[in-house]
């Protein structure tokens, strides 16, 4: 015991501060290594066009992948969230095409991203229904009602105010500063909001939350609720970036979403995580589906690798937790 | 006789925690020994070692004579050693026969289940333990608590199990099930199975047993046949130690009652409970376990609201239907099992101490993150939590240090009524006498403490009075002169006790 305190005391800030967020510094160094490595094979992967593709074209997987983090750090998970991000999508472009307002078709698919998951929050907080059945339900219902209602089309002929994504601020696009600020006013607010903490002990212990004059069910619908709202804003940035519409559900999205929160270092059990972490992991996504294309390796590969990607993240993260408690206990 | 297991010098340590010191202890063929003690002065850890769960650090253990290690559970059945547990560990989706054979079911010489085989052993199991009336066929998950006990021995049995021991085996079982239990037990003690026997019952003890052990506090107090001891000499052997010094309850001017209970009850497990807490005092409620001491705390705090009878808090009668009522009351619940109710443990000390005080740390929402921390720190000074600063992850901690996160959690609320429940289980005798200095200290500042403990030595030395509770009400009171503990240990144990209604 006395050894373990000397060894404490002569723990330096920086390794306390990797002990809190170790998996965000392991991400950050894989994105660096990525960058370091792949330019120096093909340098044409650090060129302007390819760092525009990466930050901005994947920005909406980054801000889908914050509500996720709610909604896993709480202690539930959402497989709906492609399909409500497909349905979101189309919703906006076809009010555009009708003619709506452009701040029209920019909120109203954002409000309907917060009622459809307030709506499966109360079912899981209050009809006590584990979120894995209401989602797969939610799945099935979008993704089912989307094919049928538009038939697959593509919307095309958005008025040319429509597309935000394709804006850019001081040469930098518009998504690009949705995710930044969204993960940090989100980090900033999950650290120092009341419910930001309470989400955190519920999904950590949901009695000892209750029994600390917490509501388990008011801060489950507020995550789902603010889950709908970053998928109603990863919608619309989805369905800005390109000049169609394509009115399905893009394939796999909800993996790659639950993926980028987990490798971000939220954990699957509920109660840890930041949504730094998710961010930086969606960021990393895109680089390796990026440095597939450089390096010349079929993009078939990319599925496998974050797959390969996931374990070794977990088992990093395990081996980094087990180290943590032999030599930290008091 | 022989003996068919003999343990000696067994000693066991957890992290630094000596829970086991030079403990002897055998079984003889076709005998009850029965194992008594306190809870927490050892008796778990030593069936766990015999099971084959934990290993011990020193020490030997024999079976028929020759000396062995057991690396798993496994290996204790294999030498003939079976534990029946006292939260039965069984498959509630599976068949009884299932159940019984699960790990060592009868093959086919193809390698697959023998199913006939394996219900017709399962019957004659089930025969043998005079229980026909249970089919091998049920689910386990549908049979009454006296049935799944009953598939447990015959699981022990269906590995020809020599020493059977069982954990309290009674404890959740109804007056006419424990006959039936007792005579099984009996019955296989007749056929050479040799049984230890542990329960805090002492009727039981003396109906079944040839010989007791009592341990405490993790070293053995005495082996002797049961001819040669009756109730009160157990009694003390169990907790009979100096109590006074070791739990200072300072001296403190009663004042006025703060929390008043009326014929409270919820559901059947409690039952019209009376008591009166007054300012600067601390009353204790001695009892066994379950015998509805949590589920009237669960009550007074609302996470089971009463489903009849009066709460009053300075007088004025309250209605408490959640935690947050209660809270707002200036009520504070430090719970039983820390782990379950009491902490975030993947969260730091400082958002742990914070957790039920967020409305007031937060401005606009937002928390003033100086201030936490502030609280974070005075928390860490004033009960002297041992840890590398407020940002220490509460997992890392030691029970002790643990317990005293969730006392600064529900003293940052300002209570005025603390509710404890087990405020010492399972933390080192230091961290413990810390913990009753801190309670003595809160209530010479006027607050009124409830404190439920298993622990009699702790209610006898913390408690002004003492309240005994058993099968969901208030069977005895004692004042702190008279509370001794023979005759808190006996209204406790003792059936009928003599002890004066409260």
């Amino acid at each position: 015991m006395a050894v373990a305190g000397v060894l404490n005391n002569r723990r330096s800030g920086l390794s306390r501060l990797f002990e809190a967020y170790g998996q965000e510094f392991v991400v950050l160094g894989a994105i660096i290594a990525l960058f370091v490595i792949v330019g120096a094979v093909n340098p044409r992967f650090l060129g302007n066009n390819n760092l525009v593709n990466i930050f901005s074209g994947n920005a909406y997987i980054a801000v889908a992948a914050i509500g996720m983090s709610l909604v896993i750090i709480t202690g539930h998970i959402d497989v709906s969230v492609g399909s409500l991000i497909g349905v979101l999508a189309t919703i906006a472009g076809t009010l555009a095409v009708e003619g709506y307002p452009i701040w029209v078709a920019w909120f109203v698919p954002v409000l309907v991203g917060v009622v459809v998951n307030t709506f499966v929050g109360a079912l899981i907080a209050y009809a006590r229904i584990p979120s894995i059945v209401v989602t797969l339900g939610m799945l099935s219902i979008l993704k089912g009602g989307l094919i049928s209602v538009t038939g697959g089309t593509w919307i095309t002929n958005m008025p040319p105010e429509f597309f935000i994504a394709q804006a850019r601020l001081f040469g930098i696009p518009a998504p690009v500063y949705f995710m930044v600020i969204l993960t940090v006013l989100m980090a900033f607010w999950m650290r120092y909001a009341g419910l930001g903490r309470a989400i955190y002990a519920v999904g950590g212990n949901l009695e000892a939350a209750r029994a600390s004059g917490l509501y388990p069910e008011r801060v489950c619908v507020l995550a789902f609720a603010m889950h709908g709202f970053f998928a109603g804003i990863a919608a619309l940035l989805f369905a800005t970036q390109l000049q169609v519409i394509q009115s399905t559900v893009p394939p796999n999205l909800e993996l790659t979403v639950i993926t980028a929160a987990v490798i971000g270092g939220v954990s699957i059990l509920g109660g840890t995580g930041t949504v730094i972490g998710s961010t930086l992991a969606a960021i990393l996504f895109a680089c390796i589906s990026s440095a597939l294309v450089f390096l010349n390796v079929s993009a078939y590969w990319l599925r496998a690798v974050l797959g390969l990607l996931i374990l070794a993240t977990v088992l990093a993260d395990m081996a980094r937790r087990r180290r943590h408690r032999a030599g930290g206990r008091l | 006789m022989s003996a068919l297991i003999e343990l000696s010098g067994i000693s066991k340590s957890f992290a630094s925690v000596r829970v086991l010191q030079d403990i002897s202890f055998d079984v003889r063929a076709g005998e009850v020994h029965a194992l008594l003690g306190e809870n927490g002065a050892g008796k778990s850890t030593l069936i766990k070692i015999m099971g084959g769960v934990h290993r011990a650090d020193g020490g030997e253990m024999r079976v028929n004579s020759a000396g062995v290690t057991f690396a798993s559970p496994r290996d204790a059945s294999a030498h003939g050693i079976a534990v029946v547990h006292q939260e039965l560990l069984l498959f509630p989706d599976l068949t009884v026969a299932e159940n019984i054979f699960m790990g060592h079911a009868p093959r086919t010489k193809w390698g697959a289940l023998d199913w006939p085989q394996m219900r017709e052993r399962a019957r004659a199991l089930l025969d043998r333990l005079q229980s026909q009336h249970i089919d091998v066929d049920d689910r386990v998950g549908a049979l009454s608590v006296a049935n799944r006990q009953r598939v447990e021995i015959a699981r022990a049995l269906s590995q020809d199990a020599r020493v059977l021991i069982m954990d309290e085996p009674t404890a959740s079982l109804v007056e006419e099930d424990v006959q039936q239990l007792l005579s099984i037990v009996r019955m296989l003690r007749d056929k050479g199975v040799g049984i230890v026997y542990v329960s805090h019952k002492l009727p039981e003890i003396f109906a079944l047993a040839d010989r007791v052990t009592v341990l405490r506090d993790g070293a053995r107090v005495g082996t002797a046949p049961i001819g040669e001891l009756d109730e009160r000499k157990l009694v003390s052997m169990m907790v009979g130690r100096p109590i006074d010094q070791l739990f200072p309850k300072q001296e403190t001017k009663i004042g006025v009652p703060l929390l008043e209970l009326r014929k409270l009850a919820f559901a059947g497990v409690v039952r019209d409970v009376s008591l009166t807490l007054r300012a600067g005092e601390i009353l204790g409620i001695a009892g066994l376990i379950g015998s509805g001491r949590t589920e009237t705390a669960l009550t007074i705090f609302g996470i089971t609201p009463a489903t009849s009878g009066e709460i009053l808090v300075d007088g004025k009668a309250v209605s408490i239907r959640s935690p947050q009522q209660a809270r707002d009351l200036g009520i504070a619940y430090v719970p039983e099992d820390r782990g379950l109710q009491g902490l975030v443990r993947p969260q730091s000390i400082q958002e742990n101490v914070s957790l039920a005080v967020l409305k007031t740390l937060a401005k606009g929402g937002l928390i003033d993150a100086r201030k936490e921390e502030q609280l974070a720190k005075d928390s860490i000074a004033k009960f002297g939590i041992r840890a590398r600063g407020p940002r220490q992850i509460v997992k890392q901690l030691s029970g002790g240090n643990q317990q005293k996160v969730v006392l600064a959690k529900w003293l940052a609320t300002e209570p005025r009524i603390l509710i404890m429940d087990e405020p010492t289980r399972g933390i080192d005798v230091g961290a413990k006498s810390e913990i009753h200095a801190l309670m003595s200290a809160l209530a010479a500042r006027g607050l009124g403490i409830l404190m439920i403990s298993s622990e009699l030595p702790e209610v006898l030395g913390m408690s002004d009075r003492v309240l005994v509770m058993k099968n969901g009400t208030l069977v005895a009171e004692f004042d702190r002169a008279d509370a001794t503990p023979e005759a808190v240990g006996a209204a406790m144990t003792i059936a009928n006790a003599s002890g004066e209604a409260a």
